[in-house]
């Protein structure tokens, strides 16, 4: 009899912490290879390190180097008009394409595989594509020229004041159809009673979607600002393949500027510094959004 | 039972025995990243003459980025105390390597086999830490060549190619005037910064070379030549096409082939291009040094890496001996397109633009005019190059003064020091 207990006992224990036992080795390994190495990279940006990391503390210094460095707040400036600009303009469309495919208008699900479809490209691709259909010499100036206007110019892709704004184009074009599909998601999880009492009480559609559904929809906006943010933060890819931070480093951002540092130029502390700038603002943005989210579910 | 017991061991030994004599003369492991046409050609023949001593060589090729990649395993192999054999790489970074105690030297080879003797003194200076070679070269690159197509500059009546830069505007303006691009260019940060330092030579010659870019005197930098090297420099941006954004030099230098541009300043890497689809010097193409008789010197060598074992150790210095023979020199340098880094080796075999090369070498080190390249890695440390890359890269990109410029660029320099 009291064997039997002991085994209900353990089994009962077994059962309880067996979810732990199971996330343990997954958990552990991540605190080791991203908590970890962030506070690897942390260290790193408060010593000496040039070629190889070394580990004496050097306060500072690379911090103070990182703010002097101009090439440093062309990346910031750069981040700063691509992020509100790739964010505002996605956003934008997105709500747009979504509410003019909620009309109940034939072919809908093949309009929204045409518009979600550049999601499904890398940004390489993106970029590749873009880089030639932007290219002066070959891409929309050219057939312009050709088509027989002579002085038509559109010359963004080598003007280094308007180059970013290519790499804006680009990633618009990628994910405003992805912004779509989440807004149409929501759109399609509004009440039709709310709806239809609206429209009983005489509500124009314009009045309708500001007045109601907007506001209904205020956390998919959230996530798709989040969602969009985090892409536009972590942009490499799509700069390397399309400007290669060029003309000269007009189009450098922040992971852009954290790779030449400390591959080509072999100064991991500047480049570790550097990152440790881009985890701050990550967590400046992150942060009051988690807290304001979980307050809302423990509510 | 008996037997099977004794013979095994035996025959174990004896195939170790056997093994390692077949390996007398050692194992390298070299990294590098020249895995494309004329160098992967040049780099295979490094591998045959090894091997033809009875040694095993283990390729370890790692593409991309301009090496980027090679250096970023490097780094992960010598914190995991596993470094190759023998390293490609050049200039400062020898020394970088030298300071965290990573390198071998070779100096009984280089002793033995005298390189003092063959190597020009400023190339050899790069090889040594703390006086002992921890190098060997394997070719030389002249940088400061400008390439031309003989047609288009007849097309707009330029008669013979320029030796200062005044000369050069005055080509430029025909070849402007006659519709034709005067200057083909890539517009990548390492292209505008070899531009770059063939201007500075040319405007304030070897001297002022060594001082601003080598010794990286606060003086010489903010001096007045310096802003004429960079008003020359504005002069030359006004020479290239619009679209020359991010062009490669390979395609820039095709356009010069194709002659839709007149002329090109680039490296004799160049040359390969030209050589390799099927143009003959001085009548299809024309190579000549750009202003300021002087030579800018850019040169591969490989590196070696504190590797342990009898094995590994023979490896390394067979390999060295190998690097430095003539007849390496020679066949290596034919399939890349550069000189031997050895001034003694006979140049019977190579072109015109290569013999010009070399007789020029060898005036340069006698009137001590041969300089280290900045654009090429071969004068100062990468995060000082990263800041002279960035600046030059802006200035060709943005309609920023030369009084700025240099203002600007005394300040990066000090700050990356």
């Amino acid at each position: 009899m009291q064997q039997a207990s002991l085994f209900r006992t353990l089994g009962q224990t077994l059962e309880r912490r067996l979810p732990l036992l199971v996330v343990s080795p997954l958990f552990s390994l991540s605190l080791f290879f991203v908590y970890g190495f962030i506070a690897w990279t942390a260290y790193i940006s408060l010593t000496k390190s040039g070629v190889m990391p070394v580990y004496t503390f050097d306060g500072l210094a690379q911090y103070e180097r990182l703010w002097d460095t101009p090439r440093w707040y062309v990346a910031l400036k750069n981040l700063f008009i691509f992020s509100s600009l790739f964010i505002g303009i996605s956003m934008a469309i997105g709500i747009l394409l979504a509410i003019l495919l909620d009309q109940h208008i034939r072919l809908e699900g093949m309009i929204r595989t045409i518009y979600l479809y550049p999601m499904a490209l890398s940004f390489i691709v993106t970029g590749t594509v873009w880089k030639w259909i932007l290219n002066p010499g070959l891409g929309i100036e050219h057939l312009m020229r050709q088509a027989g206007f002579e002085n038509f110019t559109f010359d963004w892709l080598v003007n280094s004041d308007f180059a970013i704004y290519t790499v804006v184009i680009a990633a618009v074009w990628q994910s405003s159809g992805y912004a779509m599909a989440l807004f149409l998601a929501g759109l399609r999880s509004v009440d039709d009673e709310i709806l239809k009492a609206a429209a009983i009480d005489g509500a124009r559609p314009w009045r309708v979607y500001t007045g109601i559904v907007l506001p209904i929809l205020r956390p998919v906006f959230l996530s798709t600002v989040i969602i969009l943010a985090h892409l536009a933060i972590k942009s490499f890819d799509l700069v390397v393949a399309l400007t290669g931070g060029g003309p000269g480093y007009a189009t450098d951002m922040p992971a852009t500027f954290m790779y030449a540092f400390a591959f080509q130029r072999s100064e991991l502390g500047v480049a570790a510094a550097s990152a440790v700038m881009m985890l701050m603002t990550v967590t400046a943005i992150i942060v009051p959004y988690l807290y304001s989210e979980l307050r809302g579910t423990r509510k | 039972m008996f037997h099977s017991r004794t013979v095994l061991p035996l025959v174990a030994a004896a195939s170790l025995a056997l093994g390692t004599a077949a390996r007398a003369e050692g194992t390298v492991e070299v990294l590098h990243w020249w895995t494309s046409g004329g160098e992967a050609k040049a780099v295979g023949e490094l591998k045959k003459s090894f091997e033809a001593t009875g040694g095993t060589w283990l390729d370890s090729p790692i593409a991309g980025g301009g090496g980027d990649a090679a250096m970023t395993a490097l780094r992960a192999r010598v914190v995991a105390g596993n470094p190759p054999t023998a390293v490609q790489l050049k200039g400062p970074g020898i020394q970088e390597w030298a300071e965290q105690g990573a390198l071998n030297d070779v100096e009984d080879v280089a002793a033995a086999e005298n390189w003092d003797a063959v190597l020009p003194p400023v190339l050899a200076g790069i090889m040594k830490y703390e006086g002992q070679y921890v190098a060997a070269p394997v070719n030389i690159h002249r940088v400061d060549w400008i390439w031309a197509n003989p047609e288009a500059l007849a097309k707009a009546g330029v008669e013979a190619m320029p030796t200062t830069w005044d000369e050069f505007n005055a080509a430029a303006d025909k070849l402007q005037a006659a519709g034709i691009i005067p200057l083909a260019h890539g517009g990548q940060p390492w292209q505008d910064a070899t531009v770059f330092e063939d201007v500075v030579l040319g405007v304030g010659g070897a001297g002022f070379f060594r001082k601003a870019l080598v010794e990286l005197d606060q003086e010489a930098l903010t001096s007045d030549t310096m802003i004429a090297a960079f008003d020359q420099l504005r002069k030359l941006r006004g020479y290239v096409d619009p679209n020359f954004s991010g062009r490669d030099w390979n395609l820039a230098t095709a356009m010069v082939m194709r002659g839709e541009a007149g002329f090109q300043i680039m490296g004799d890497w160049a040359k390969g291009e030209f050589l390799a689809a099927g143009k003959v010097p001085s009548k299809d193409f024309l190579c000549a040094p750009t202003p300021g008789n002087g030579f800018v010197l850019n040169s591969d060598s490989f590196t070696f890496f504190k590797v342990e074992g009898d094995d590994k150790l023979t490896g390394q210095k067979v390999l060295a001996s190998l690097i430095m023979s003539p007849d390496f020199q020679k066949t290596f340098n034919l399939a890349k397109g550069s000189i031997p880094a050895r001034t003694d080796v006979p140049l019977d075999d190579f072109d015109d633009c290569a013999k010009l090369s070399h007789s020029d070498l060898l005036k340069a080190i006698e009137s001590d005019s041969l300089v280290p390249s900045m654009a090429h890695e071969m004068a100062v440390p990468r995060s000082v190059r990263g800041e002279f890359l960035d600046l030059v890269t802006e200035f060709f990109n943005s309609d920023m003064s030369s009084e700025d410029a240099v203002k600007r660029l005394a300040d990066a320099v000090k700050r990356a020091m």
